[in-house]
């Protein structure tokens, strides 16, 4: 509770330090614009073009619903593949047996093309729902599991004999000594598992299902309609940014006080 | 009366010997030394003695009500603050944590570590300090019985000093018991009332030397003089193949 009052607290300081990063998105429309002006606007619609599409979209019910539904998927797959990758990898990693075989497996699945694992799933589980939470699964949940695994296998021995030589309780032990260790190789796992999470689940809708914003994107592209693919893409991008930076960011800062 | 006693212990790292017949006792109130060459299996036995290594030939009994360990690195958790590490033995042994925060502030403070230091990371403080820290944590709970490990090594000889001088006050104080393990002849003679000299190749004891005068009386000159003669002792220049290295 202490914990997340202090980043509360520390939150508009975070928040004003983000005023570069503002700017070199501003200065990234700007170059937008020009690309805009010199290529006409059906290669590239204008940012205001965009946005007014945008504006728009959020507006409509009908899109609403396709972002819920890619939402629901996303979060489905993400959810499982952290559950399982952080739990399977932690067990792995205090096995040494366990973290040894698991390395091979872990380099297949990370090494297949998740364009691949689409069409495998197309042919598995048809067209629905659950090619898209399988895909997502198998491309986030060895990104996890590594991180999980990394953690435990990296626990600091000298630490552990301390921590026995003044007779720390089991509950203690985890808490204070490996917790906060094996977090700090899980959590950027995690991160950068949802951001897999996230673009995996248009690309396994684009080809695979009928509605979500993946299926959207492949209907604008149908209809050559760009202003509309650039929104969708604004959307995708707008909401990563938001959970990185305004959720995880703040979180992570405040773990990783002791180190940087 | 507490005690702790080692008799006939032998270890053993798969193939290699590491200890051979260790004998020795250490009572209530009394500093012993443990010297020798690096590599001869000094950490192993203050392992052994301390029950973070498990006994596998020969017996180690330890009657010692309390006992609390200082490392050569320090080993302060990263992500702890100075008072967090110093009261993490306090709440192990189930205090609260207001009462193990104050007593870590009290004695952080008699350590020479000032408030401002309170709530810093282990990342920004100098190995000086960090070894005050470690000394505290160690201290803090009051142990009848300290192990240390080479705590003085990384440290220069003014700190050093000031540390030998806390110890020798706290221990006299309180009536602590130290087994302590070190290279450096001086600091043994400045602390001990007995000193095992401790062989490589197995590790094995071949000499005690007995020191009757009280640790506060000892000034440098007795030091100087002691660590003189002892230098001049063939059992020390054996172990320590002082001759081996004479420029011819």
């Amino acid at each position: 509770m202490k914990f997340f009052l202090k980043i509360l607290k520390d939150f508009p300081a975070y928040l004003w330090s983000g005023w570069g990063a503002i700017a070199s998105i501003l200065l990234f429309v700007a170059l937008w614009d020009v690309g805009n002006q010199t290529y006409g606007n059906l290669v590239l619609p204008s940012p205001l073009e965009t946005f007014q599409t945008l504006y728009a979209m959020l507006h409509d019910e009908d899109v609403c619903k396709e972002i819920n539904i890619t939402l629901y998927r996303a979060s489905v797959g993400f959810g499982l593949s952290l559950l399982f990758g952080s739990v399977l990898g932690l067990i792995a990693g205090f096995f040494a047996t366990a973290s040894m075989m698991s390395r091979p497996v872990v380099t297949i699945l990370v090494g297949m093309p998740p364009i691949a694992w689409i069409v495998l799933a197309m042919i598995w589980f048809g067209m629905g729902d659950e090619t898209v939470i399988f895909t997502i699964i198998v491309a986030s949940f060895p990104i996890i599991f590594v991180g999980a695994l990394q953690g435990t296998r990296t626990l600091d021995g000298d630490l552990k004999e301390m921590a026995d030589s003044f007779h720390l309780p089991w509950h203690m032990k985890f808490i204070d000594v490996y917790f906060p260790h094996i977090f700090s190789y899980i959590f950027p796992a995690w991160v950068s598992g949802l951001g897999m999470a996230w673009k995996i689940v248009i690309m396994a809708e684009l080809l695979a299902t009928s509605d979500g914003l993946g299926a959207s994107l492949a209907v604008a592209r149908s209809q050559l309609d760009t202003p509309t693919a650039l929104a969708l893409v604004t959307i995708m991008i707008g909401s990563l940014m938001f959970i990185e930076y305004i959720i995880l960011e703040p979180i992570k800062r405040e773990v990783e006080l002791w180190r940087s | 009366m507490e005690k702790l006693e080692v008799k006939n212990l032998n270890h053993h790292f798969g193939f290699t010997e590491i200890l051979r017949d260790i004998n020795f006792k250490l009572e209530k109130g009394q500093i012993l030394s443990i010297v020798g060459p690096s590599g001869g299996g000094k950490t192993t036995l203050l392992h052994l003695c301390s029950g973070l290594l498990d006994v596998e030939e020969g017996s180690v009994t330890n009657t010692f009500d309390s006992s609390s360990f200082a490392f050569q690195e320090g080993r302060l958790l990263p992500w702890k603050n100075v008072l967090d590490n110093i009261a993490i033995g306090l709440l192990a042994k189930g205090e609260k944590k207001n009462d193990a925060i104050k007593k870590a502030k009290d004695i952080a403070l008699k350590f020479g570590l000032e408030e401002e230091d309170f709530n810093k990371f282990p990342k920004d403080l100098s190995g000086g300090m960090k070894q005050r820290v470690s000394f505290a944590r160690a201290l803090v709970v009051k142990p009848s019985l300290l192990f240390l490990d080479e705590p003085f090594s990384a440290l220069d000889i003014g700190l050093k000093k000031e540390l030998q001088t806390h110890l020798i006050e706290i221990s006299k104080k309180e009536n602590i018991s130290i087994l302590f393990i070190t290279h450096d002849m001086m600091e043994a003679i400045r602390l001990s009332d007995e000193i095992l000299l401790l062989k490589a190749d197995p590790g094995h004891i071949v000499k005690k030397f007995s020191y009757d005068l009280a640790q506060d009386k000892r000034d440098d000159a007795f030091v100087y003089e002691e660590s003189a003669k002892i230098l001049q002792d063939k059992e020390i220049i054996e172990t320590f193949e002082l001759n081996s290295l004479e420029i011819k």
